[in-house]
């Protein structure tokens, strides 16, 4: 009993003293972190062209100055980055980093809400500064993501509602989530309600059936409730600026609705199927919502009405099966190729934290299949930024940006590169992480006698 | 006019044969093409996995087989030749852990020990995944049971001869082989509440389980030795023992003729495979996932199995917590034979990606990445004597890519099994406007004869027959063909495949 006690305790302690190792190095929270120069490195910056031998500075948290002609000043740490490239961090648009850290173990998940409507629940209260996945996807390059509530990731608890709360953007590093935030409040999700026939009930693990004129009915049922949802906000609203609060009984929910309905935060719409694409872009021009679709397996299909109505998309992963069996095999792979010469503006995700760091290899892929290279990087850097409303902030190599910057052997999508250096609001961040941990250890395994 | 009467007979023919194919098979045209008997491919860089690389090389196949490798083969003069300038041919791709061409559910999850149920039972050549994996550059499937039980069902090794019958895509000659689970999906720790619980429910249990069933057939096998021995010696009175369909596999194994691969996650039921496995005589062909394989590999190494597992797959669930993408690597760098596997149908079309990850977790050169999915799992399945790499005599299996396979921006032009191309690229893309517009007219037929049924029907319509809107083909959720153990996670919103 004594020794079961004594582990349990230890359990959690342990996991606090890998976390500490794993964090930033240049820790002390007084250290001013130094001004940094990366020299004779071939950089990127995705906004003025490839510098082939150039210096980025960064100072204070910011990127300082980028060009060829640029010298370091006295006292900068200097990086000689002779053969490598510099890029921006890459930008994940849609993860449930901090939120969730086991997917099959309910106690580590806190992606989802139950219910149908939360409006007013926000990821960043429930971010994890030391999930073990933020070193990891970090490794991969990944400076930033967003966060987002009921955004996928396999959750055995089943229905992930309608509004599911709010997206924040986080750098991946920091030790508390004042240090991450990059912004609180992002967007708002919206599960577009699908009309579905069939079901999968994972508590019971079977298939369930019902007729279409139900599932039509059930569909409706869902809109009308959240045009419902909408009207009331606005009506609390107009009783707000009336009154004024102390009139009103507060309601947190609405509260957190009014910027939605008045199209100054976001909608992150997830649909897939061109139908419901369709019936959303309907709906949140009715509702006068800034709308940006997540998932869009059939974007392809509704893509002359997503660029006409300027509707950005997050696409889902390109190594996706097609969304039906006799769609060309390719059909996920070629998508991105084709919604990028239709003029649609898009972002690739992950939709998941154990395959963020995949997110480089879902544009590569696209690239295989007809995207143009440089389109293909601004959709894991720029795009996602300037889809969330970030782009003054991160997203390129431009003086007075945050400086999230990586350094690598070469092109950042590709399998085999490897980032070497990267820089988290300036501050040059570890690379280390729980696998390279385990990876040393067992490496030095001695062999048994 | 007889003429024109025989014609028509054998045009009707023709259409009726070809309909319902064309219309299955909607993307099969690649199969239709015959395979030459003298085939030559030139130009290429030819990545033999076994003897390096040749670059400007070309490849001899006859009737099936690799008769000649070289920088330069002079064409025979009845050779068809595959221009491959500029392009890489790697051996076919083999994918030892597999869910593809299998009719509905393939976890028979009663029970703990399923070895009654064979998958060879139930294979689909009508799988869309085949042609979709073909054009992944994978040739050959090791096709499992699910991972429910302790002891699972029998499994059989296939090539994606995609078009044929079921009864041409199990791989001559290749072994069976039978699944076992240990950990958390046998003994049902997740996700499954409410449910009456099932023995085992825990690892302990789990051993039991393939212990008890060992020691019954190994009684089993005894019983039957000693009828044997005395119906040789000449004895005409001997009852034989019942027969056990249970038990049979489990002899096979004790045996060697069937190759046990074992789904496991976790360090200690590894160990405790082996030792169950030491106790009993019998060998562990690979273990499957085999995710914390890295911390126990000079074991796996001495035992002399195999190990296929996942490139960089982690964390969706704690006997996934400690996976880690140096896996692949850390076990090949202690003598073990690894493979990387797909688990699901989507993973397995880019094999060839998941295994150059290799290369920067780990260190791995770039044959041995290459290996990962071609010799490697070639050799775990004992069919390393017919495929796995580029070598005279072996199976013509290949894939060409227009890049090295082991980058991201490799795409594959073309497949071939047997000498025959199965997968082209350039024809799967002209042959789209041709399918679109079968769809679109199936379509438009099913659309008519459903209003016709309305018009005609309407007044003698019994209640509760279905209204035609039902059958609306954008109803289709084609996740949730294969409810498993636990979806692939990258599916942003699928549930796909994947007997992890």
């Amino acid at each position: 009993m004594k020794n079961f006690s004594i582990s349990r305790r230890r359990f959690p302690y342990l996991l606090c003293l890998l976390n500490v190792l794993y964090l930033p190095q240049p820790a002390s929270a007084q250290d001013k972190s130094p001004t940094y120069a990366i020299t004779h490195a071939r950089i990127f910056t995705l906004s003025g062209g490839t510098i082939d031998d150039g210096t980025l500075l960064i100072r204070d948290g910011k990127i300082l100055s980028v060009g060829a002609a640029v010298a370091a000043p006295a006292g900068a740490q200097v990086i000689d980055a002779k053969g490598l490239q510099v890029y921006p961090g890459l930008f994940d648009p849609i993860t449930q980093m901090g939120l969730s850290e086991i997917s099959a173990v309910p106690s580590t998940v806190d992606s989802t809400e139950t219910g149908s409507f939360n409006p007013d629940v926000v990821a960043a209260e429930a971010i994890l500064p030391s999930s073990e996945h933020i070193p990891v996807t970090r490794a991969a390059g990944i400076t930033e993501v967003l966060a987002v509530p009921a955004s996928g990731g396999f959750d055995f608890s089943g229905h992930p509602g309608i509004l599911g709360g709010q997206a924040s953007a986080i750098h991946l590093a920091g030790w508390t989530i004042s240090d991450m935030l990059l912004k609180k409040s992002v967007a708002a999700v919206l599960r577009w309600p699908e009309i579905q026939t069939q079901t999968f009930d994972f508590s019971t693990f079977t298939r369930k059936q019902k007729p279409y004129a139900e599932a039509k009915q059930e569909y409706e049922k869902q809109v009308n409730e959240l045009t419902d949802w909408l009207d009331r906000a606005r009506h609390y609203a107009v009783a707000l600026g009336h009154g004024g609060a102390t009139d009103y009984q507060r309601d947190v929910k609405l509260e957190a609705l009014v910027p939605v309905t008045r199209g100054e935060l976001p909608v992150l719409v997830f649909a897939d199927r061109a139908r419901d694409i369709r019936n959303a872009v309907e709906f949140c021009e009715k509702q006068k919502l800034k709308m940006i679709l997540a998932g869009g397996a059939e974007a392809y299909k509704v893509k002359d009405l997503l660029r006409s109505k300027s509707i950005p998309v997050i696409l889902r992963p390109t190594l996706s099966e097609p969304a039906d069996e006799d769609d060309p095999y390719d059909r996920s792979l070629s998508q991105p190729a084709e919604l990028g010469s239709a003029g649609v503006k898009f972002a690739f995700g992950s939709f998941d934290n154990s395959f963020a760091r995949r997110l480089g290899q879902q544009a590569a892929n696209a690239v295989a299949h007809g995207l143009p290279y440089e389109e293909a990087l601004k959709a894991v850097t720029l795009y996602p930024a300037q889809i969330l409303g970030l782009a003054d902030q991160v997203g390129t190599l431009d003086s007075g940006k945050i400086a999230n910057v990586i350094v690598t052997t070469g092109d950042p999508l590709e399998l085999t590169t490897e980032v070497r250096y990267l820089f988290i609001k300036g501050q040059l961040t570890s690379l280390d992480n729980k696998h390279k941990a385990l990876y040393e250890k067992y490496l030095n395994r001695p062999k048994p006698q | 006019m007889k003429k024109s009467t025989a014609h028509f007979a054998l045009l009707a023919l023709f259409v009726i044969a070809l309909i319902p194919f064309h219309a299955r098979a909607a993307n099969a045209s690649a199969a239709a093409a015959d395979a030459p008997a003298v085939l030559l491919i030139q130009n290429a860089t030819i990545l033999t996995v076994s003897h390096g690389t040749i670059e400007n090389g070309s490849i001899l196949i006859k009737d099936g087989k690799i008769a000649e490798v070289g920088p330069s083969i002079k064409a025979p003069k009845d050779a068809q030749a595959i221009d491959a300038g500029g392009q890489f041919v790697i051996p076919g791709i083999i994918d030892c852990h597999s869910h593809i061409a299998v009719d509905g559910d393939l976890n028979e999850g009663s029970i703990s020990v399923s070895s009654i149920v064979n998958i060879a039972d139930i294979l689909d050549p009508d799988d869309i995944s085949i042609y979709r994996d073909l054009a992944g550059g994978v040739t050959v499937a090791n096709v499992l049971h699910g991972s429910a039980n302790a002891i699972g069902g029998q499994t059989i090794v296939i090539k994606l001869r995609w078009g044929q019958p079921a009864s041409k895509l199990p791989f001559e000659g290749a072994l069976p082989g039978i699944k076992f689970a240990l950990g958390e999906n046998p003994k049902r720790s997740n996700g499954r509440s409410g449910r009456a619980p099932r023995y085992p429910t825990t690892r302990m249990g789990v051993e039991e389980t393939i212990r008890g069933a060992f020691a019954e057939a190994r009684d089993y096998k005894a019983a039957w030795d000693a009828y044997n021995k005395r119906v040789a010696g000449g004895d005409k009175n001997v009852i034989p023992p019942r027969r056990d369909l249970r038990l049979e596999p489990l002899v096979e194994v004790l045996e060697g003729k069937r190759y046990v691969h074992s789904h496991c996650y976790r360090e200690d039921e590894i160990l405790m495979l082996l030792r169950v496995a030491k106790e009993f005589g019998f060998k562990v062909r690979t273990f499957q996932h085999v995710l914390e394989g890295y911390k126990v590999a000079d074991e796996i190494a001495a035992a002399g199995a195999g190990a296929s597992t996942f490139s960089d797959w982690w964390a969706y669930k704690v006997e996934a917590y400690d996976a880690i993408p140096y896996n692949a690597a850390l076990m090949t760098r202690r003598g073990v034979v690894v493979s990387i596997n797909s688990d699901d149908a989507e993973e397995a079309t880019h094999l060839n990606q998941e295994a150059a990850k290799s290369i920067k977790f780990g260190g791995l050169s770039h044959d041995e990445a290459l290996k990962l999915v071609t010799l490697n799992p070639a050799i775990q399945l004992g069919i390393d004597k017919r495929v796995g790499s580029i070598d005279v005599g072996k199976d013509a299996d290949f894939v060409i890519y227009n890049h090295d396979p082991l980058s991201a921006y490799a795409v594959v032009q073309k497949t071939l099994i047997d000498g025959r191309v199965y997968f082209d690229r350039q024809r799967d893309i002209a042959d789209r406007p041709a399918r679109e517009k079968e769809k679109k007219e199936l379509l438009q037929k099913e659309k008519k004869s459903a209003e016709k049924k309305a018009e005609t029907g309407e007044a003698a319509k019994k209640p509760g027959e279905k209204k035609p809107e039902e059958k609306k083909p954008e109803e289709k959720k084609p996740e949730e063909k294969k409810p498993e153990e636990k979806p692939k996670p990258p599916q942003a919103s699928a549930v796909s495949g994947g007997a992890q």
